[in-house]
């Protein structure tokens, strides 16, 4: 089976409101060498037997199309066979 | 100003003829009813539901996205909802250039449809904030918001999470130039400050519309404001905007 890792996070030059949250937390928890804090999303593709040709250039698709919204989202992903 | 008596039929619950609404319900959807009301009873104009399933827009003349938080608001607001059936009528409405409207989440759908540029994403507060909020109408040039005057100060509530309305700079900046943001939030003196501005949006932008300027997108709800009894009717202008703009095209 093949399994697919997508991470997905805001674009670096928007703030992450819920990133600073974290941050302030880690700081106030004595955690004072963490900078920025950015929190994204993960997803765990499973795909069937139909999977083959270029996996990659169909999971590019998903992202651009559904997972990861281009206007706000940078997204990566690794492929795991 | 109110629309009242275009018709020539004098005002009263009764509906009017005129253009006639569709509200589009998504699972979640849960500002429907309310906007519904507003049309049938409070403008007394023909509207009615469409469900999302739905692939035909024939014979409405407005569509209406309402708020709420369509599918669960899973993966990001309006994410999912961009891809229901309804929606391929929808964006053949809005490219005949007739008007869509988009409320909150309606707003959310429209963005990740790419009929409007830009996103909303969640606000610097991180709180969902439910509260009335001052509104300036930058541009009552439009079919959403003829029936106001530019500068007017209008109070009307917002209700989301994710509201901080963000987009490029080159996108800004033709949104500004082409004066296709329609409504921004300010102090109840109709100033612009940073402390007016709820939820982080980029020029304090409540609400934006397309470059043909017949879809608009707009966080606050006008139709939680449409009757004086419920606290305020400054969010009836909107409606009653697109029903004169109707009568003024036919």
């Amino acid at each position: 089976m093949t399994q697919v890792r997508v991470v997905v996070t805001l674009k670096p030059s928007l703030l992450d409101a819920q990133g600073r949250v974290v941050q302030d937390a880690l700081h106030s928890l004595g955690y004072t060498e963490v900078g920025r804090v950015r929190i994204g999303k993960y997803l765990e593709l499973d795909l069937n037997e139909e999977a083959n040709g270029d996996v990659a250039a169909r999971v590019r698709e998903m992202c651009e199309r559904l997972l990861a919204n281009p206007v706000i989202e940078d997204y990566h992903f690794e492929v795991i066979s | 100003m109110s629309a009242q008596g275009t018709s020539g039929r004098g005002s009263g619950p009764a509906v009017r003829r005129g253009p006639k609404f569709a509200v589009i319900r998504f699972p979640g959807s849960n500002c429907d009813q309310d906007a519904l009301h507003v049309i049938r009873n409070v403008l007394g104009r023909p509207a009615e539901y469409v469900w999302h399933r739905e692939r035909d827009l024939q014979g409405f003349d407005v569509v209406v996205l309402p708020g709420g938080f369509s599918y669960g608001d899973y993966l990001r607001t309006g994410a999912v909802a961009r891809f229901a059936p309804i929606m391929d009528a929808v964006r053949a409405h809005a490219e005949r250039g007739k008007p869509v409207l988009g409320i909150c989440n309606g707003f959310q759908i429209l963005c990740e449809a790419h009929l409007l540029p830009g996103a909303l994403v969640r606000n610097t507060s991180c709180r969902f904030l439910c509260k009335y909020v001052s509104l300036r109408v930058e541009n009552a040039d439009t079919p959403f918001t003829c029936a106001y005057s530019e500068g007017q100060v209008l109070r009307i509530p917002i209700a989301h999470g994710e509201g901080r309305y963000v987009c490029d700079e080159a996108t800004l900046q033709e949104l500004e130039a082409q004066r296709r943001v329609l409504f921004r939030y300010v102090n109840a003196r109709g100033e612009l400050t940073p402390e007016s501005n709820p939820n982080g949006s980029m020029g304090s932008i409540a609400g934006v519309a397309n470059a043909r300027f017949n879809v608009l997108g707009m966080m606050p709800h006008p139709e939680r404001a449409s009757e004086k009894i419920l606290g305020s009717a400054d969010g009836r202008g909107v409606f009653e905007s697109l029903v004169l703009s109707a009568v003024a095209v036919a």
